[in-house]
């Protein structure tokens, strides 16, 4: 009836992962072969195969600036889900403190964060703090706005049960609303890694133009200061490797939550 | 089975009526009376505010005016009167990221029993529904009557003296349906229960109950009340005979002239 599970895995390893890593080295390729026939100097646009070159000679300063990234943007993404689910919380047991305030969050999703972050530096004497600050700005309204959701969407009659056997506020919080939240959560948590991610990278461009910060994005301002091109390709690329790392993670998080019993974990038989 | 004619009714229903906000008459002042022991249908089509009434014995929903008592008491303080009351929905409303047992013991875990007494009456209510093997499994792994049977089981493993439930067959095939209604008058029997059962199909009334409220629509209310003198336990059989035969007629007879009095 339904395929063997290897099978079945060895299917969808090779969908999920053969067929864009076989994307991918096309694309590359393709790279290689247009700036080798153009005959492109290399402070325009450098080969894959340069970059890959300065990844492997630079690999200290980089890696150095990689951890220090990744230090920050981990860091930004713990804060917004403490914060964010906090609030999300609150919003649930008070509906008139979620009338006052949900308003206020979408403002903190449409600002700019580049407009923001230059205040943020100079008030926060700390720089490291004022960048984690600025990128949990980033990364902190997906989590509000989806763990909000969640905690709403639990199904009326299974409430009506819980009333009916006259469960607490407690009770109903712990056993149906946050079970009934985690697949939006997850949704949440997904968006929100790679937007801790893009507020750390910003917030270090930011300090990095005031002449401070040490990440990958400082890196990318040096390498650009001094025509160092392939080193910026480099530190892009490691850039976008974390950013699939994040959501991988995330979405083995998921798997691991949700893999026993909601839709969206299932694989078609 | 007789009806044991203690002083006490289990249920009455003294004038109650539910209009909503905007104006919509949902159910008529409704009086009703059931007494401990009975099995009472409520049957009627969509609309005639069956659930409606089933509801506000549950005390999920309060009427518009008059009043609710269960066991001569109001409904909220169905506690203190020391009996207990469960409902079954339409649908199994399982806690799909728990498996059936805890599904199952919900309701003790609610009320604050030991996790070890909870579980030995979890394996008794799973075996009055034929699930013993299942206490495991998720719900999403069962088919929609084994569901509807983790359902049953949870409203059964607090040991209710009032059981309400709201067409609680219907969504599932005829086989399955007929298996649960006999399966439902065993556990009736031997638990001595007195339930409330909706439903608008007139041959689970007439197979199930010794009390068939017959209610219509626009606006809700009752029409009629139809006794069914017939023993029991009721064999699957009972179903082709021809005192099924008359009782069925008759409640159809009813239905019809219910509804050309509103047309």
């Amino acid at each position: 009836m339904t395929p063997t599970p290897s099978k079945n895995n060895t299917q969808l390893a090779f969908q999920t992962v053969g067929i864009p890593l076989v994307l991918g080295l096309l694309i590359l390729g393709a790279w290689q072969a247009f700036v080798v026939a153009m005959d492109l100097p290399p402070y325009l646009v450098p080969t894959p195969v340069l970059m890959i070159q300065t990844l492997v000679t630079d690999w200290q300063p980089l890696l150095t600036a990689l951890g220090v990234t990744v230090k920050i943007t981990l860091l930004s993404f713990a804060l917004a889900i403490v914060v964010g689910v906090s609030i999300s919380f609150l919003f649930v047991q008070s509906a008139l403190l979620e009338r006052a305030l949900f308003p206020y969050a979408v403002l903190l999703q449409v600002t700019p964060i580049v407009s923001i972050a230059p205040l943020i530096i100079i008030w926060v004497k700390d720089t490291n703090l004022s960048m984690v600050l600025c990128a949990s700005l980033v990364a902190l309204f997906p989590i509000i706005s989806n763990t909000t959701l969640g905690l709403k969407s639990i199904e009326p009659n299974l409430h009506s049960f819980f009333l009916m056997n006259r469960a607490s506020r407690w009770q109903i919080l712990m056993r149906l609303r946050i079970p009934s939240a985690l697949p939006y959560f997850m949704g949440g948590l997904r968006i929100s890694s790679g937007l801790a991610l893009i507020g750390a990278v910003v917030a270090e461009f930011v300090a990095g133009t005031g002449g401070q910060g040490s990440g990958l994005a400082y890196q990318i301002l040096q390498a650009g200061f001094q025509l160092k091109i392939p080193r910026m390709f480099a530190a892009l690329l490691l850039i976008s490797l974390t950013g699939v790392m994040l959501f991988a993670l995330m979405a083995w998080l998921s798997r691991v939550v949700l893999g026993d019993w909601h839709e969206s974990e299932l694989q078609a038989e | 089975m007789s009806s044991s004619f203690s002083s006490t009714p289990a249920v009455e229903v003294l004038s109650a009526n539910k209009t909503y906000a905007n104006g919509y008459q949902a159910l008529l002042p409704v009086n009703l009376t059931i007494e401990e022991g009975e099995f009472v249908t409520l049957l009627g089509p969509s609309g005639c505010g069956k659930s409606t009434l089933l509801k506000m014995v549950a005390g999920l929903l309060n009427p518009t005016d008059g009043r609710i008592l269960l066991w001569r008491k109001p409904v909220a303080d169905l506690l203190s009167s020391g009996k207990k009351m469960s409902f079954v929905f339409q649908s199994p409303t399982l806690m799909p990221w728990a498996d059936v047992a805890t599904n199952v013991r919900l309701p003790l875990d609610l009320s604050g029993l030991p996790k070890i007494e909870a579980q030995e009456r979890v394996c008794e209510a799973l075996a009055l529904v034929g699930l013993e093997k299942f206490a495991s499994a998720m719900p999403r792994a069962l088919s929609g009557g084994m569901q509807m049977r983790v359902s049953i089981a949870r409203g059964l493993v607090t040991e209710p003296d009032l059981l309400l439930m709201d067409e609680p067959f219907g969504a599932l095939d005829e086989i399955t349906r007929h298996r649960l209604d006999a399966d439902l008058l065993a556990l009736w029997a031997k638990k001595k229960l007195t339930v409330i059962f909706v439903t608008h199909s007139i041959h689970e009334a007439v197979f199930l109950s010794n009390r068939v409220v017959m209610m219509a629509a626009r606006p809700g209310h009752i029409t009629q009340e139809h006794i069914i003198d017939e023993p029991y336990p009721r064999a699957q059989e009972f179903m082709v005979r021809t005192e099924f035969m008359r009782h069925a007629q008759a409640l159809q007879k009813s239905l019809e002239l219910a509804s050309e009095l509103l047309s």
